[in-house]
Formats: C-alpha cells, sequence, structure tokens
C-alpha cells in the first residue's frame, strides 16, 4: 500500500467517522493516531511490491534466518559431541568453546540482522510528529490537589489532636530502628577480639617460641638460603601456612655482607638492634598500604616492590617506604635459631601488620 | 436445526473483544501502539547497556547451578590435571569445575564476563551521550541521577562478582578492599571486622558477597532500570533539533512495526556479539592464577577496567599519612583519600551536575530538544576536563603494565601520572572550549558564505578566489544570497551534501533498478517546517 499523506493543521478538524466503508485501513489507522495526537506526516514505502529489489531483499533476510537455522544446528552438534573434557596438549577440547562462541554468535547475529534488515529495509519509512504534553498541570489543577491533601490531613486531625501525632512518631521511630537492629546487629563484630589486629601466628603460645617454616611445612636453617636470596616463611603452627593466618607471610632475606652492615646500623637507629640474626632480616610480606602481598624483591637494590600499586621498600633502611602511596615501614620480625639450628621468631611482631587503620598505636 | 458454522477468520475479532470486554486495553493499547519513538544512532548506546543486563542475568542463573559459594578447604580432583591434589577453598574448585566440567560452562562463564564489561562500558558511553547533548536537563534530572546510582551499583555488582571465584587475582582484590575499608577513620576497623566477619579473610566473605551479587545487586540493578526506563517512556525521548521539530513534540517513528523490530533486532546482535566474545576471547583465565593465597601475587595484578581509575587514583597518591597525637595516637592512612573521599566526591559531582548547571545559567525551562556540543562551549568542555581525569587515571591503573612494555622506569610512570593528573584535564578543557568555538565560526561561516566548492576561479585583478556555493538562493536585493540563522542543527559543509553529485547507484553485485531520488539531506525525509518552531539554544551559545 502507497500512501502519501500531506501534514495539517489538527486544531479544529472534525473525528472521522471510522465506520465509513470508503475508508481505507490506513486511514482507519491515521484517524487513530490522530485521536493520540499524531500526525504521521510522511509514510513511504521502501520498495515496490513485485519489483527486483523485493525479492532480493526478501531472499538476503530469507538467508539470514538460514544462517540461523544452521549455525544453531551446528551449535547443538558440537555442544553434545564435540570433545569437550579438558586433556592436557592441544587436542580437539581446546576447541570446544571457541566453536560453541562463534555457532551461537552467527545463529544469534542472523536473528539480528535478519530482523533489523526486515525492519529496516522492507517495511515502510515514515515519519510521525507526536505533541508531548510535557507541561505542567494548570494551576487550578494543583491547586485543588494540594486543598485536596491538605483537606485530608486536617480530617486527620493530627493538628488539633498532637499527641496522636507525637505518639505515632514516637511509636514508629524505634519500630524503622528494629527493621535495621537484627540486620545490623548480626554483623557487627569487635575487631579488638583476642587482640586480633595486632597478633599473628609468631605470638609465642605458652612461652614457647614460632618456628619459621616453608610452605609444606619444613622449618628451615640458615644454610637454606644463600646469600642475596629470599624465602618466603610461615609461623610453624597448625594451619599456619593458611589464609587463617593471611596476616602471618613473612620475607625471611639472607643479605649480603654489605649490605646486612647497612641494615645492622640502620636496625640499631631505630632500637631494633637484635632484630636480625646474623645476615638474615624477617619482614612482613603484607604490604602495609594496602595488604598486598609485597614481594617483587630485587637484589641488587635491595627494594621491595609491591605490584599492586608500586610501593617501595629499601630492605637494607628497615623497609623504609621511598616510592610510591605506602606510608609505614613493612614490619621487622625479630629472629633467632633455636637449639636445634632452625630459625625462630624471637617475639611476635612489635609493630601492626598490614594496612593502616584509625585506632593502630 | 440449522448448524453453526465456526468461522475461523472471526476469531482474532472476537477475542479481542473479549479482551477488551474484560481489561479495557483497546485505548492504552493502541496508543501504546502508537507511541512516537525520535532516533538517532546515539540512543542505541543505553540499549546495549540494557541488552547485556538481559544477557547478564540469563547467564547468571546458569553459573549459580553450579557455583558452591563456600570458603571450606577441599582438595581439588577435577579434570584440569595441573592443579589436581591443591588444596583450595570450594568456591574455586566450583569455579574450576564450571570451567571444566561443566559442558557448555567455561562459555557461559566468559560471556557473563564480557557482557558485564560490555555492561559497564555502554552505561559509561551513554552517560557521555547524555551529559554531551544536555539530555539530562530538565526536566530529565531525576533519571541523570539514577543512571549515575547505576554505574555505581553495577561498579559493586562487578566487584562482588569478581570476587566469587576466590582465585589468586580476585583474593587479592577483596585484600585490597579491606584495607580500603580499613583506611576509613574512626569506624574502619569496626567496619572491616562486621562485614568480613572478623579478621580478613575469614570464612564467610564469599557466601556473604554470593548473596549481594546473585540476590541484593541484581534487585537494586532491576528496580533501578525500571525505573529508568519508565522515566525515559513517561518524559519521552529528547531529539535533535531539525525540521518540524519543536520542544512541544517529538518526530519519528511509530513504536510498531518498524521501531520495535529494530529493537528487536539490535538486542540479537548484541547478545551475538557477547556469545562471540565469550567463546572466542578468553577471559579471566583462573586456572592460571591459582587458589587465592595471602602471601602470592604476581606483577601485572589488574582489576577489570572500570575498577582501573581507582587503582590508578591509589597508586598516584602521595605517601601522605596523616597523625592525630591524642592518647595512643590516631592515624588516617593515605589509602583513604584516593579510595574513599575521592569516589564520593566523584558521586557527588555527577548526580549534582544537572542542578549546578541550571543554577549557573539560571535555566530553569523545560528542554526536551538536545543541544549540540559545540554550541555549549563550556560544558563540553567540562566534561572532556573529567574525560581526560579519568583516563589518566585509568592509565595509571596500567602504569606498570606500560613501563613494562614501553621500557620506562616505573617511577618515571608514576610521577607522570601524578603531573598528569594535574595538568592534562585543564589543557583538555581549554582545547575542547577552542574547538567549540571554532566548529560554531565554521558553522556560521557556511552559512553566511555557503560550502567551499574547490573551485578556484582568477579574478580579472590577477587575484584568485574559491567559489562558495549559498545554501539559499540569491533574493532580489543585490544578487547576494541572504545569510541563514543556525537553528542547532547540522550544517552542510561538501558539496555533495547539497546534492551536487549524482545519488550513488545501490547494489553490489546488481545495481538496484531504480537509482534514489537525491534527497537534499540524506536520510532525513523531506519535512515542512512549521512556522512556530522556536529559536534553539541556551544562553551559552549566544556568546
Amino acid at each position: 500500500m502507497s500512501t502519501h499523506t500531506e501534514h495539517q493543521a489538527p486544531q479544529g478538524r472534525e473525528p472521522l467517522d471510522v465506520n465509513d466503508p470508503r475508508l481505507s485501513r490506513f486511514e482507519i489507522m491515521q484517524e487513530g493516531a490522530r485521536r493520540d495526537d499524531i500526525e504521521i506526516v510522511h509514510y513511504e514505502p521502501q520498495v515496490v511490491p513485485g519489483t527486483k529489489a523485493e525479492r532480493r531483499l526478501t531472499r538476503l533476510v530469507a538467508s539470514m534466518f538460514l544462517l540461523t537455522g544452521l549455525a544453531a544446528t551446528a551449535f547443538l552438534v558440537i555442544y553434545i559431541w564435540w570433545p569437550w573434557k579438558w586433556e592436557a596438549g592441544r587436542g580437539g577440547d581446546k576447541y570446544y568453546t571457541p566453536l560453541l562462541g562463534l555457532t551461537l554468535g552467527l545463529a544469534l547475529l542472523g536473528i539480528g540482522f535478519g530482523i533489523l534488515t526486515w525492519g529496516k529495509k522492507l517495511l515502510p519509512k515514515e515519519v510521525s510528529i507526536q505533541d508531548r504534553h510535557d507541561q505542567p498541570g494548570s494551576p487550578e489543577d494543583r491547586k485543588i490537589t494540594g486543598e485536596t491533601m491538605l483537606f485530608l490531613a486536617d480530617e486527620m486531625g493530627v493538628r488539633r489532636r498532637p499527641l496522636l501525632g507525637i505518639s505515632l512518631l514516637a511509636g514508629l521511630a524505634p519500630v524503622g530502628a528494629v527493621a535495621a537492629a537484627p540486620l545490623v546487629g548480626g554483623l557487627i563484630s569487635n575487631p579488638h577480639k583476642n587482640n586480633q589486629m595486632f597478633t599473628t601466628g609468631f605470638a609465642p603460645a605458652e612461652g614457647k617460641r614460632i618456628r619459621l617454616v616453608r610452605e609444606d611445612g619444613r622449618p628451615i636453617r640458615p644454610a637454606d638460603v644463600s646469600a642475596g636470596g629470599q624465602l618466603t616463611v610461615f609461623p610453624g603452627i597448625e594451619e599456619g601456612v593458611s589464609n587463617k593466618h593471611a596476616d602471618s607471610p613473612t620475607l625471611l632475606i639472607h643479605l649480603r655482607e654489605d649490605d646486612a652492615q647497612a641494615s645492622r646500623e640502620a636496625n640499631s637507629r631505630v632500637g631494633h638492634g637484635d632484630y636480625m640474626w646474623g645476615n638474615y632480616a624477617a619482614f612482613s610480606k603484607i604490604c602495609t598500604h594496602a595488604g598486598c602481598p609485597a614481594s617483587l624483591y630485587e637484589q641488587q637494590t635491595n627494594r621491595l616492590l609491591c605490584p599492586c600499586h608500586q610501593s617501595q621498600f629499601l630492605i637494607t633502611d628497615n623497609a623504609r617506604p621511598v616510592f610510591g602511596p605506602a606510608s609505614r615501614r613493612l614490619p621487622q620480625l625479630p629472629i633467632e635459631v633455636d637449639e636445634e639450628g632452625f630459625f625462630v621468631a624471637k617475639s611476635d611482631y612489635t609493630e601492626t601488620i598490614g594496612p593502616d587503620f584509625w585506632e593502630r598505636p | 436445526m440449522k448448524r453453526r458454522k465456526f468461522d475461523v477468520a472471526a476469531v482474532p475479532a472476537k477475542t479481542a473483544g473479549a479482551v477488551d470486554d474484560r481489561f479495557q486495553v483497546a485505548t492504552p493499547l493502541r496508543k501504546l501502539l502508537n507511541k512516537v519513538f525520535p532516533d538517532h544512532w546515539s540512543f542505541l548506546l543505553g540499549e546495549i547497556a540494557l541488552f547485556s543486563f538481559v544477557v547478564l542475568l540469563m547467564t547468571g542463573v546458569f553459573l549459580t547451578f553450579f557455583y558452591e559459594p563456600a570458603m571450606t578447604e577441599v582438595v581439588y580432583n577435577g579434570s584440569y590435571a595441573p592443579l589436581r591434589g591443591t588444596p583450595m577453598s570450594a568456591a574455586y574448585a566450583s569455579s574450576l569445575d564450571l570451567s571444566f566440567d561443566v559442558r557448555g560452562g567455561l562459555i557461559m562463564r566468559q560471556m557473563h564476563h564480557w557482557a558485564a564489561l560490555l555492561f559497564m562500558a555502554a552505561i559509561v558511553v551513554h552517560m557521555l551521550r547524555v551529559f554531551f547533548t544536555g539530555a539530562f536537563r530538565k526536566p530529565r534530572e531525576t533519571n541523570w541521577i539514577i543512571g549515575s546510582l547505576l554505574f555505581w551499583v553495577g561498579f559493586l555488582a562487578g566487584f562482588t562478582g569478581y570476587s566469587l571465584p576466590d582465585d589468586g587475582l580476585s583474593g587479592t582484590g577483596l585484600r585490597i578492599a579491606s584495607g580500603i575499608m580499613l583506611s576509613i577513620p574512626v569506624i574502619g576497623s569496626w567496619l572491616t571486622s562486621s562485614i568480613f566477619g572478623g579478621e580478613f579473610p575469614g570464612e564467610i566473605i564469599i557466601s556473604r558477597f554470593f548473596i549481594a551479587h546473585v540476590l541484593l545487586i541484581p534487585g537494586l540493578l532491576v528496580a533501578l532500570i525500571s525505573a529508568h526506563l519508565g522515566l525515559v517512556f513517561k518524559q519521552k525521548h529528547t531529539q535533535w533539533p531539525g525540521p518540524g521539530r519543536t520542544n512541544e513534540n517529538v518526530v519519528g517513528e511509530r513504536m510498531f512495526p518498524r521501531y520495535a523490530l529494530k529493537q528487536g533486532g539490535f538486542f540479537m546482535v548484541v547478545f551475538g556479539v557477547i556469545a562471540l566474545m565469550g567463546g572466542l576471547f578468553q577471559i579471566n583465565p583462573i586456572w592460571y592464577f591459582g587458589p587465592y593465597e595471602a602471601w602470592v601475587v604476581s606483577a601485572a595484578s589488574q582489576p577489570d577496567w572500570y575498577v582501573m581509575f581507582l587503582d590508578g587514583s591509589t597508586r598516584l597518591m602521595p605517601a601522605w599519612q596523616i597523625n592525630i597525637p591524642i592518647g595512643d595516637g590516631y592515624v588516617i592512612p593515605p589509602l583513604f583519600w584516593p579510595t574513599v573521599v575521592l569516589p564520593g566526591i566523584l558521586v557527588g559531582l555527577s548526580t549534582m551536575y544537572p542542578f549546578v548547571e541550571a543554577r549557573r545559567l539560571k535555566d530553569y525551562k523545560h528542554h526536551n530538544l538536545l543541544q549540540r556540543p559545540r554550541d555549549v562551549p563550556a560544558r563540553t568542555a567540562v566534561g572532556a576536563m573529567a574525560v581526560a581525569f579519568y583516563v589518566v587515571l585509568t592509565l595509571s591503573g596500567g602504569n606498570d603494565v606500560i613501563a613494562d612494555k614501553f621500557h620506562i622506569s616505573l617511577n618515571a610512570m608514576t610521577w607522570a601520572g601524578r603531573v598528569g593528573l594535574l595538568v592534562v584535564p585543564p589543557l583538555a578543557y581549554y582545547v575542547a572550549y577552542r574547538l567549540c568555538l571554532g566548529l560554531q565560526q565554521h558553522d556560521r561561516e557556511v552559512l553566511a558564505h555557503g560550502v567551499e566548492t574547490g573551485i578556484i576561479k582568477r579574478l580579472p585583478d590577477g587575484r584568485f578566489v574559491e567559489v562558495h556555493q549559498p545554501l539559499t538562493a540569491a533574493d532580489g536585493h543585490d544578487g547576494h544570497a541572504p545569510a541563514l540563522d543556525y537553528v542547532g542543527w547540522v550544517v552542510p559543509k561538501k558539496m555533495n551534501r547539497l546534492g551536487a553529485l549524482g545519488p550513488a547507484i545501490r547494489g553490489f553485485f546488481y545495481p538496484i533498478e531504480r537509482p534514489a531520488e537525491a534527497p537534499v539531506s540524506p536520510g532525513h525525509p523531506p519535512v515542512e517546517p512549521r512556522p512556530e518552531r522556536e529559536e534553539i539554544g541556551s544562553g551559552e551559545s549566544r556568546r
């Protein structure tokens, strides 16, 4: 149906009689639009029925839908029969997810572009104009509504009977808190319970000093770390390696002679004179900035870098922060060697581990 | 007795009648079918966000069937051989199972992740579109606020989801989040302890994040999105100025069938692209990262892109610690400023912007027509400044990777970010402002003198001049074409926009038999302007 209408000013127009048999379906629709304040000012088919262009577009849309069918079928076949279990090497399973993505994507794109082409190319183009009506209500209407609400408020009589209002408020306020109380109350947990923020797994248990152990739980002798080397150590207690003691991982560093000398001097300057054992020093691995493990150790410069925010600590100067956002030294663990020749912590850390917080002493 | 024949053709009409008898829907339905939508390519940016959200919901439901939100320790014994025998949390083990032992699980995981990234990206780009065109002005301030909240709620959804697999990378992110919460003065340690149920990481954070990620936050998102769309529907779309378009009407297509069809097709396209990405592009390969252990991290630990600006601000922050010498002494760590205060300021500034601008321009009128960015240089420049600020922070979030790949000192990258954060945004403001003025100037030149034709003419006195094609016919006065008023819409600047070239023959292999007639303005069917069309522009463009 080819229809071209011209824009007419809608004012003063008589509504059409939609039961008039002479009216076309388009005209009835247009009348409906008019009743909704919409003028269809331009309506124009894009393709002439029966032409090559129309057949071509129809074939294009149809082929897209058929592509969808093919791709979707391929998806199902692959989903069911393709070998999908992981195996070492580059087996067929490595193509399982890509093939699923490819077929599913093609299937969906086929529908998508099919519908888009159908809508954009085959359907008539139109320009319609609808009035907005977003002016505020008339002052009269606003007044009526306002007065109605005020009247209802008056009828409630709160103004004449203030006790009702006050008691209602006084009664309701706690009810609001009651709704929130279980949620908040149930969640609250005292951060200072068992002094947990200030202790680590290295705190001596029943007077016994805690050993430094490897990831697999074996204790460490000084000879296990070569000069310039470093090792991540954990408290030798039950579950000391697990995330239950997320603040305990410690870096044990065997400094070379010169660096060790510099470290000892720096240590005695801040009163940590006896924290090192020989040329060995141990620092908390948990960054004092945001808590990531600061673990990139540069042997040549003795700097320890945190890969999350690039705070850098100078190990030979008591792990002083020398660059980046960290403002506090990595705490040092006082260490020595016990009678069996294994590293132990002399005591717990003397400074707070991990990210800073308000009440850190 | 006459047998009544069953009339198939009458069934739809009868059914429709029966429905209307009961629900009285005929009029509202017609109004809905006839609702007019203006159209512009940039309006689809918000739709990408909406459609990705639908994909997120669908793939997310699949994932919940297999994911186990528990931190109890198990020993992995699944298909992926390199991790067999490793102790890990049940959450991480079930995420591995989703990738290796659930048929099609990996593509669902990857589609979910890609859809989340696309969701956030579409929100940001949509927000830029709304900002730079002034679509947030009265009466749409509420929807601007809802939109900004959607970004931050989406941010939370992303972060909680990112933490769920409990792999090495997400655990580190969680640890940083706990550090950020700890940094809040006075209540920090209580807040952290309450959320984690004790000291980090505790045993319940994963199950709490799970409930937040699959129930609370999606619920909030659905509510906000519904309100957002409801308001768009009620207030109708904004539209660009153009022939026949005024502040009081909407010029475009009715919802059915063409507009709705295009929307449906576009949804399938977005869905299809996400499926392609989910299948072909690997994302978040958690099996390489291993389970979260408090002492393991690697270089190039980056969050998802929409969190990178916070990571960047954290990296750029100097080590300024504030000590308060009362009692045992209190401290405000440097982490507090870039991760708590800065986002707070960003939320406040962005949500309040419509009111700030209305106050500054003393402009309290209704606006349904969009503005071209060049017509409001101050706003465009502020937007450019904000974008520059964000880009510097985001790049700084990956400054270690940049330093590594381009062989730049890491410390130099940090300093470049610090200086850049102060220098680049004002520069962006200046450049954007001047660009706007230049573009305005050019528009006005074309309206006054016409389009450059590229034809050089030599005058009798030897001078060379370029011939300009005026946009209107010469009037009777002195043979000159009258200058045209600028109405806030595209000014044709090339000769073929004026129909100077013959129209291209369409068709790839075979030309379509009838060449299209050259439209005056391609893509815009001729519409007679209404005589009562109003002037376009705010106080800004008058300067």
